[in-house]
């Protein structure tokens, strides 16, 4: 994961630019490797930025994504209900209402279709 | 106004009309086919006129040969059978597929001298008629299939096969027989066609079943939709080009050209849809073709309010569903026209009904819909 080296996630969260990190986690998600440490590092970045938003923000932050990282987020969403964190899950349904609004039910039929996991 | 037919309760999973459709013969999700005439007396009536049972177990391919006029069945049973109308009764004729699994779809070439069942046992069979031992020969077209056939379609030159499938893909193969067959010249999917070739393999990257592959009118174009809710086409005469499109909608399990850039699919969404694939290579939702009209609401007495209130937590009675077809749509054809200009189509779905569209009264009723 190249782009792992500078932190970028972190540093537009730092700098509280969260839809950016939002669409670096999504666009570089390791959906190829077979290697589950790197998809298990990824899911907990991209945990960690979802979970910076404010519940105002979400729906603004969704609208600004395209059909195929929908796609990737609501991916993330169920992955993240995989493994729930500390108020983890209140965090997740909000951003699958939001995803779910803008996807619609073919968004969800595709986490259970896609053969390439977070 | 689009006709609706109720057949039963029974989910219909296939049907096919003759060459006049005035007959229809389906199967009610079970091992039986149903033949039904269309009534003189009452208007839009079917009369039942014939149940073919030889099948063992469940029907799963039907299709009627518009110019011959035989059908063609295959089921669960691992068998197929192809009907001849004589004297009025429908006598069956056994065709040894030579599988070991069921058979899951079945298709009349466009001359109908051959027909292609796809099957679960992870190939095509091809059949022919051997006129000199008077029987039905089947060959088999099996690799690099990795696993059940769920849908063939036949181009128009009578010799190329398109196949969907539970690996994901759609292939194209090349189902020339010597036997009957005059050599077909190269087509734009390739030149070499010697039986079982696989001409080409496709797929949309994601995942999900293939439920159902078509060739357009000119043969130049292959459509397929999968589990995934998408719709893709690839464009032969367009360098191959791959377009496809990952819809909101619930996965669609038939679909049917209609024109030689439109494309009606229906599915789990219980509600027929129109794509287009444009003049950029672009797969575009166009419209809905089952739009309800606004019903108004009816008076409730207090009484009954209260009640639906206590027994639903809600004061509206409607269960139903807003489109005409109360469950999944389960097969699509072309009803009147043909799949290059289509002027009515019909659908059968889980709700045992079967619908005829028609594409002039839809243009009129619906807002901004041409289909083109």
């Amino acid at each position: 994961m190249s782009w792992l080296v500078i932190d970028f996630p972190q540093l537009y969260l730092n700098r509280g630019k969260n839809v950016d990190a939002l669409k670096v986690v999504l666009k570089n998600a390791p959906l190829s490797t077979k290697n589950q440490n790197t998809k298990d590092k990824a899911l907990q970045l991209t945990m960690r930025v979802l979970t910076s938003f404010r519940s105002a923000e979400i729906e603004k932050a969704v609208n600004t994504l395209d059909k195929l990282e929908i796609d990737m987020l609501m991916k993330y969403v169920y992955r993240g209900f995989e493994v729930p964190a500390e108020g983890s899950s209140a965090v997740l349904l909000n951003w699958h209402e939001k995803a779910y609004a803008k996807g619609g039910l073919g968004c969800i039929v595709r986490v259970l279709t896609d053969r390439k996991h977070v | 106004m689009s006709q609706v037919h109720s057949f039963g309760i029974q989910p219909i999973s296939i049907h096919s009309f003759n060459e006049n459709h005035n007959q229809i013969a389906f199967s009610p999700n079970n091992d039986e086919v149903h033949i039904y005439k269309s009534g003189g007396q009452t208007s839009g009536g079917w009369e039942k006129e014939d149940v073919l049972m030889e099948h063992g177990q469940r029907v799963t391919g039907i299709d009627w040969a518009p110019k011959s006029n035989r059908i063609v069945t295959c089921g669960a049973d691992r068998n197929a059978y192809v009907w001849t109308l004589d004297s009025g009764k429908w006598k069956p004729t056994l065709v040894i597929l030579r599988i070991n699994r069921a058979a899951t779809c079945v298709r009349w070439s466009p001359m109908e001298n051959k027909f292609a069942v796809g099957s679960g046992a992870r190939l095509i069979s091809v059949c022919y008629f051997e006129q000199e031992n008077d029987w039905w020969v089947s060959k088999h077209i099996k690799k690099p299939i990795r696993s059940t056939v769920t849908s063939v379609d036949w181009h128009p030159n009578n010799c190329l096969i398109a196949s969907g499938s539970t690996d994901f893909k759609a292939r194209i193969f090349s189902g020339y027989i010597k036997e009957v067959d005059e050599k077909p010249e190269a087509t734009a999917w390739g030149k070499k066609m010697t039986f079982a070739n696989l001409m080409n393999e496709f797929s949309n990257g994601g995942g999900g079943w293939v439920h159902a592959v078509a060739f357009s009118a000119s043969g130049d174009k292959l459509a397929w939709v999968g589990h995934d809710s998408s719709v893709s086409v690839v464009d032969a005469q367009n360098n191959m080009s791959l377009a496809f499109v990952k819809t909101e909608f619930l996965p669609f399990i038939t679909f049917t050209w209609v024109t030689e850039n439109s494309l009606v699919v229906g599915g789990h969404d219980c509600c027929p849809l129109l794509f287009n694939y444009d003049d950029t290579g672009k797969v575009v939702f166009m419209n809905k073709l089952d739009i309800p009209k606004e019903t108004q609401t009816k008076e409730i007495s207090a009484m009954k309010r209260f009640q639906t209130l206590d027994k639903r937590a809600t004061t509206v009675e409607d269960s139903d569903l807003k489109t005409l077809h109360q469950n999944t749509i389960t097969d699509m054809t072309v009803h009147t026209g043909d799949r290059g200009s289509a002027q009515k189509i019909s659908t059968t779905g889980v709700d045992g009904q079967m619908i005829i569209w028609d594409f002039k009264s839809l243009e009129s009723s619906i807002q901004g819909l041409r289909i083109s």
